[in-house]
């Protein structure tokens, strides 16, 4: 149907709420949960509902219990998981076999299966947390950005209705001035999600008093920070918020136009966008003349081609426009001159998702979460050796300690705390001594950190620091433009100083050389990316500067991960002189005579593992080296 | 004769190309998107192609060429029919992916250099990160996402996929 005014969406809302059907089976259909696979469970409950329904002696299977695929719920680890409502019964890691079960027990009587919920054990005793409310990785959480993902069914627009969806938008445009609109966003706090931090309000502000024929609305979802999949999952779980969001930012604005940017690895995301664009359109919710206010607002979608460095706002504009994404020099700013040179805001879209929220609720409710200069929530993706992969949100000014440990449910099998890469290849290290830092954006940049998109990998014992930094900065020099000198050849010969240091060959000077580099890379870049691209080095020097100094000074590598500080040995009890090893070996540091146990030249030899491979007698053993050895 | 051949099917491949320039309605904004849809139908960009378009939107083929190499997703070289991209993602990365990766090359027989199975049917890539992080180390082939792979579950996850190409042949 299509909404001719405000009053017709309120009294449709009104009506989907009171015919909500209370029973309703909600199945994760976030990548996570699809990947050990959600469809099949889906289909099961379908087909057992089915047939519960034509067998007709229902009992007490209330007449029609409601479906729904959902975006992502967020313990990733644990799926394909599924949400009985309204008691809230949570079941992980559910099979197909495992359905019939659940419709005899939760959904005819109320009953939980007990080996299918929560479960862990402390002090050797088993607890089981059937409902959401008390697993401890929800306990913490406060859902805001996420309020409705893993709740609704991102592919119908009525689910979104039923929780007040597009009321913001209809009230916004009816009853508030544009000027109304943006001082409610900027008294709330909310900052931009994106990494930097910049007060949203203000930055409508600024594309608000420009005078221009067209202005524009981006939305951001160039999620490219490796380890982020927050975007992802609300783009996936809950599309009408983003669109409910750009609606209000262009009303604020003076916007009829709106482009969001999604990379092109998110075919799931670009399908949902397009699919809810389609039923906003059509219900007129969005494009001409929304609610008969005048007000006409289109949405674009735009996939990226692959270009990390197209998150950055000036290059993502140059991206939409048909070119190289390449960023420019601000000011001036593209809230004064942006997409095609007309006044454009780009937010991101964790920031836009809070939009609606905020307008509905107000600013003071807003502002009552998180911290005085940051609030709100942040989602975060938690990856790496956690034990509980996946994504949350938590208000700011909560500890890393609570994220991590309670939340996360610790490390891995149970192993050492390391360290844990905050906000990707442009964050920072953090260690054991931040774990009770209170997360916000000014505290995390007093450490050398970012709040980033949210990207949280967790390391643990076993990871190589230099190694990790390695990797970032391998990532950053392959994405980095070209455009300005410091940062196309500074985090090439970042990447060199560490490429040397992983393999062993680097002096102690290198050491000053990288973090004198990193300091100019980081002063004298032009955009965002060659500005943070240091950050991971820079923190790591601070912070593990013994591990870097292992690696040059004793040519150690102390989590076991760097190849070159490897050491081959033939055994001479075990070796029968073969010579199979000598002859794989592509240095020839393998010498020895028949019947004399072979020797490998420690100098020469490369550690390529190939005479390891080789060996059928299981003669040749792998050692790390130790400093001791010195 | 080769080049003949090769004319003939590039002068059928411009319709389409046509088709797809009309429907963007030759406008310069839309050079990304027009270059994936021609990448999506030919799994490439040619460059006899990548001249035509450039003609066609009256810009110069530097420009049209300089769009073509920056981004990831574009290939000068035909690419196989299937895209197997291991993601090496922090997450993946601090996982094994690189095993990961190796395992892959190794049971599609690809040698040093090489990123596309001599029958086409493969192309390997690494990406920086798909975001499926919870499920490292991961790949996806298509648009199919696969999680917590081994070196056991690629080669079973290989030997389906060359499986369902020979059953495919067969019919």
């Amino acid at each position: 149907m299509r909404f001719e005014s405000q009053e017709q969406l309120e009294k449709y809302t009104a009506e989907l709420k009171s015919k909500d059907r209370k029973r309703r089976v909600l199945i994760c259909g976030g990548l996570g949960c699809l990947a050990k696979g959600a469809e099949e469970v889906f289909n099961a409950f379908r087909e057992a509902i089915e047939r519960e329904k034509v067998e007709a002696e229902v009992e007490k299977l209330e007449e029609n219990p409601h479906l729904v695929k959902t975006g992502c719920m967020g313990l990733c680890e644990a799926g394909p998981l599924v949400r009985i409502e309204p008691e809230g019964i949570l079941y992980l890691r559910v099979e197909p076999a495992d359905v019939e079960e659940i419709v005899n027990k939760s959904l005819k009587k109320g009953e939980v299966v007990e080996r299918l919920v929560y479960q862990e054990n402390v002090d050797g005793e088993v607890h089981y947390w059937p409902y959401l409310k008390d697993v401890p990785f929800y306990r913490k959480q406060v859902k805001i950005t996420l309020r409705n993902c893993g709740t609704v069914d991102p592919e119908n627009l009525d689910d979104y209705l039923a929780r007040d969806g597009y009321l913001a938008l209809a009230r916004a445009i009816s009853e508030k001035t544009p000027d109304e609109v943006i001082e409610e966003i900027t008294k709330s706090g909310l900052r931009g999600r994106g990494g930097g931090g910049f007060p949203t309000g203000r930055k409508w502000q600024f594309a608000r008093v420009v005078k221009a024929d067209k202005k524009y609305v981006i939305c951001n979802g160039d999620e490219g920070d490796p380890g982020a999949f927050m975007d992802r999952s609300v783009m996936e779980g809950d599309p009408h918020s983003i669109l409910e969001g750009m609606a209000i930012a262009g009303y604020a604005i003076g916007a009829e136009e709106g482009y969001i940017y999604v990379r092109a690895e998110y075919p799931l995301a670009v399908k949902h966008l397009r699919k809810a664009i389609e039923d906003a359109e059509e219900a007129g919710l969005l494009g001409d003349n929304i609610l008969g206010s005048g007000f006409s607002f289109r949405i674009i979608i735009r996939e990226g081609a692959g270009a990390f460095v197209c998150g950055e706002e000036t290059a993502l504009i140059s991206s939409i426009e048909g070119k190289r994404g390449m960023p420019s020099p601000r000011p001036p700013y593209p809230a004064y001159r942006g997409l095609w040179g007309k006044p454009t805001i780009i937010n991101n879209v964790e920031t836009l998702t809070n939009v609606p929220i905020i307008m509905l609720r107000g600013a003071d409710w807003f502002h009552s979460f998180g911290t005085a200069s940051s609030a709100g929530t942040k989602t975060f993706a938690l990856a790496g050796k956690i034990k509980n992969t996946g994504l949350v949100e938590v208000p700011m000014g909560i500890t890393l300690r609570d994220l991590i440990f309670d939340i996360g449910g610790g490390i891995q099998g149970n192993k050492e705390f390391k360290a844990v890469q905050i906000g990707g290849p442009s964050g920072g290290c953090l260690t054991e001594r931040h774990l009770d830092l209170p997360i916000d954006y000014d505290s995390l940049s007093g450490a050398g950190a970012i709040m980033g998109s949210g990207g949280l990998v967790v390391l643990d014992k076993d990871t190589c620091i230099p190694e990790v930094a390695r990797f970032f900065m391998n990532f950053t020099q392959n994405e980095s433009c070209g455009k300005c000198v410091p940062c196309r050849e500074g985090t090439k010969h970042m990447l060199d100083l560490l490429q040397k240091i992983v393999k062993g060959e680097a002096i102690p000077s290198d050491l000053e050389l990288l973090e004198e580099t990193a300091q100019v890379v980081r002063d004298a870049s032009l955009c965002g990316l060659g500005k943070t691209a240091p950050n991971p080095v820079l923190t790591t020097l601070r912070y593990f500067r013994d591990e870097y100094l292992d690696h040059v000074i004793y040519k150690v590598c102390p989590a076991h991960v760097c190849q070159a500080m490897r050491e081959y040995w033939i055994d001479p009890e075990k070796c029968r002189a073969c010579a199979k090893c000598a002859r794989v070996c592509p240095v020839s540091c393998i010498s020895g005579r028949p019947r004399v146990p072979y020797v490998i030249d420690q100098e020469k030899c490369t550690k390529c593992g190939a005479c390891f491979e080789a060996c059928p007698f299981d003669a040749i053993t792998v050692e790390w080296r130790r400093k001791e050895d010195e | 004769m080769e080049t003949k051949k090769e004319s003939l099917v590039l002068s059928r491949q411009f319709e389409k190309v046509n088709a797809i320039l009309e429907k963007y309605s030759y406008k310069v904004d839309n050079l990304i998107t027009i270059l994936q849809e021609i990448q999506a139908e030919y799994r490439y960009l040619p460059e006899e192609i990548l001249t035509y378009v450039a003609t066609a939107l009256q810009i110069s083929p530097a420009q049209v060429y300089g769009v073509a190499t920056f981004y990831a997703q574009f290939s000068l070289k035909p690419k196989g029919e299937h895209i197997i991209r291991v993601c090496d993602g922090t997450a993946c990365h601090v996982k094994g992916s690189s095993q990961v990766l190796k395992a892959v090359r190794e049971n599609l027989g690809l040698r040093e250099g090489e990123n596309t199975t001599s029958d086409l049917l493969f192309t390997v890539e690494t990406v920086a990160c798909i975001g499926a992080c919870a499920l490292a180390p991961a790949l996806m082939v298509d648009e199919e996402v696969y999680g917590q792979m081994d070196e056991e579950k690629v080669q079973q996850l290989i030997d389906r996929l060359l499986g369902e190409g020979e059953k495919a042949d067969a019919v």
